[in-house]
């Protein structure tokens, strides 16, 4: 769930003219449209959703079905200048693999997610003892599609445990970034990571 | 959106390779002359840029759309061919035509071999899908037409859209290769030498050599039959038949008691009526021939600019969705746009026959996508 097009505006302005990209979960392939527009990007999609897949060829767009949880192996090594991970890692279930192998096929992996740290969602569990409701978690618990809950520290220390370098971050609120105690304020993060090393 | 249909339409001829011309063949064999049945749809626009090739499977015909003035059946892909259609004939000038080695038009074992005035049966060569792609290339070549605006068909008409992209990539724009395969499986090679020997096990088969005695129609009637269980799925099955019988009960007698059974006899009888048992020999072992994987596709192309859209469908076991993830695999390979969707449905590898309204959506936008000049 997208708090704004705030993400969007971000991730456009991130990458280089040009750039190939891989958007896994591409959705309506609403952001990989503004990609090719704003920055002539080459790009690539992956969606399992029947209904955003004929989104996406309406539009379109090189779009792949399938489940980016049995992996990528189609793809070489470093065969994209980004590849996107936003507003999905909430709802994978191998989180983990997934990340490896965007970073394996990408120079560089853009991820977005809510941040389940925000103030409000720390009020409404410590007060209210109910599962946090927000802008950018805005599911009650039987409905969500989100199987797994992470926040801004919860990413920074998974990254430095597996020798992954942040080059970028971002913080975002509801209509602009955050720049003060963002672990309390961002509603969503966006950061660039890639290997070290790489 | 307006959906008419073409209306009446006739099968055209188109002859070629005439002596002392011939049609170099892949086993090193040759024919001449060669015939092909045609129908189009549409007209062809003024910079001929708006062409697309439609190719038919085993079984099919150049009959794809419209109502036959013959015989007044309807063509065997008209809910995707016409005015407002997925391949609409009021921007498109869409080709179908009949296979070499085919029997419903186009030169195969049952026409006449000119050196004896009579069908060649086995006399005929072994063809393969390089083949018959070669024989439409000549077709499209008679029209003036130098790039194909896409090349589509099914089973073994999207084998054929493959090759028109492998052999001939600077002439296609689009490809849409849909419920096929790089190569044959070795359980699609399996079913096919099962249809084959039910065909050759029959007596009246004579070796090949029965066009003065009549088809042999049982063995034709039991190949056809296995084929139409490998185009269906359980599921399909399950719906289309249960366990329903055709009388109220048993009868205890080696007769067709399931409708399943009375389906598959029905089915079989009258093909027999429309096809001949040599071009099905024929047609399965090009199938059985086909094989573009790995380096075979797109032999010495590094990057292509053909656009590819791939669809396979779930519950097709016949050709298997893994089948068209490889087709994605080697696109992938050559740098291709490729898109790839895995078709809900229940029918079976009937699917792509069947699931005219999915296919409609897709295909539409995909072709809306790459511009007529």
């Amino acid at each position: 769930m997208k708090t704004t097009n705030l993400d969007y505006r971000i991730i456009a302005d991130i990458i280089d003219r040009e750039a190939h990209i891989l958007d896994l979960g591409c959705g309506s392939g609403e952001l990989l449209t503004l990609l090719i527009s704003e920055k002539q990007a080459f790009v690539q999609g992956i969606e399992l959703n029947d209904e955003e897949m004929h989104r996406c060829v309406e539009k379109g767009l090189t779009v792949l079905q399938g489940d980016i949880e049995s992996g990528l192996i189609d793809y070489p090594d470093k065969s994209f200048d980004y590849v996107i991970l936003n507003q999905i890692m909430q709802e994978i279930k191998k989180a983990d693999f997934v990340i490896h192998e965007a970073l394996r096929v990408g120079r560089r992996v853009i991820i977005g997610f809510p941040n389940f740290a925000h103030i409000k969602a720390r009020l409404t569990l410590m007060f209210r003892g109910k599962t946090p409701i927000n802008e950018a978690l805005p599911y009650y618990w039987y409905e969500t599609p989100n199987i797994r809950f992470l926040t801004i520290r919860d990413f920074i220390d998974y990254c430095v445990k597996n020798n992954i370098f942040i080059e970028q971050k971002y913080f975002l609120g509801k209509a602009k970034l955050i720049h003060v105690f963002p672990s309390l304020f961002a509603l969503n993060a966006l950061f660039v990571i890639k290997r070290n090393g790489d | 959106m307006k959906s008419d249909s073409l209306g009446t339409v006739s099968t055209q001829y188109f002859v070629f390779a005439r002596p002392p011309d011939v049609l170099k063949l892949e086993s090193g064999r040759s024919i001449s002359p060669v015939t092909i049945a045609y129908e189009t749809y549409g007209t062809l626009n003024e910079h001929k840029s708006n062409a697309i090739l439609v190719c038919h499977a085993l079984s099919g015909d150049a009959h794809a759309a419209g109502i036959n003035t013959e015989d007044n059946s309807p063509g065997w892909w008209d809910g995707l061919i016409g005015p407002g259609k997925a391949l609409d004939t009021d921007k498109y000038f869409v080709i179908c035509s009949n296979v070499l080695g085919g029997c419903r038009g186009t030169t195969g074992p049952s026409s006449n071999d000119p050196q004896t005035g009579k069908p060649y049966a086995l006399d005929f060569p072994i063809i393969t899908v390089a083949d018959m792609v070669a024989a439409q290339r000549h077709l499209i070549d008679s029209f003036g037409i130098e790039t194909l605006l896409c090349v589509i068909g099914g089973s073994m008409g999207g084998m054929q859209a493959l090759q028109w992209a492998s052999a001939y990539p600077e002439k296609v724009r689009a490809a849409i290769p849909i419920a096929t395969a790089l190569k044959h499986s070795p359980q699609q090679i399996a079913f096919d030498e099962v249809i084959r020997q039910s065909i050759m096990a029959d007596p009246a088969w004579r070796d090949g050599y029965y066009y003065e005695h009549g088809q042999p129609e049982r063995g034709l009637a039991v190949a056809r039959m296995i084929g139409h269980i490998t185009f269906m799925s359980d599921q399909s099955m399950e719906e289309k038949f249960s366990r329903k019988l055709k009388n109220e009960k048993l009868s205890f007698q080696f007769t067709d008691d399931f409708e399943v059974e009375g389906y598959l006899r029905y089915r079989g009888n009258s093909f027999v009526k429309r096809f001949d048992a040599n071009s099905y020999l024929y047609i399965t072992k090009a199938m059985d021939y086909f094989d573009l994987s790995g380096d075979k596709f797109m032999p010495g192309v590094k990057k292509t600019s053909v656009k590819f859209l791939v669809i396979s469908f779930k519950s097709d076991w016949l050709y298997p969705s893994y089948q068209s993830q490889d087709i994605v695999r080697v696109l992938k390979k050559k740098h291709a746009s490729a898109t790839y969707f895995d078709l809900t449905s229940t029918y079976g590898h009937d699917a792509f026959l069947v699931e005219i309204a999915d296919e409609t959506r897709l295909i539409r936008n995909f072709l809306a996508n790459i511009k007529v000049n």
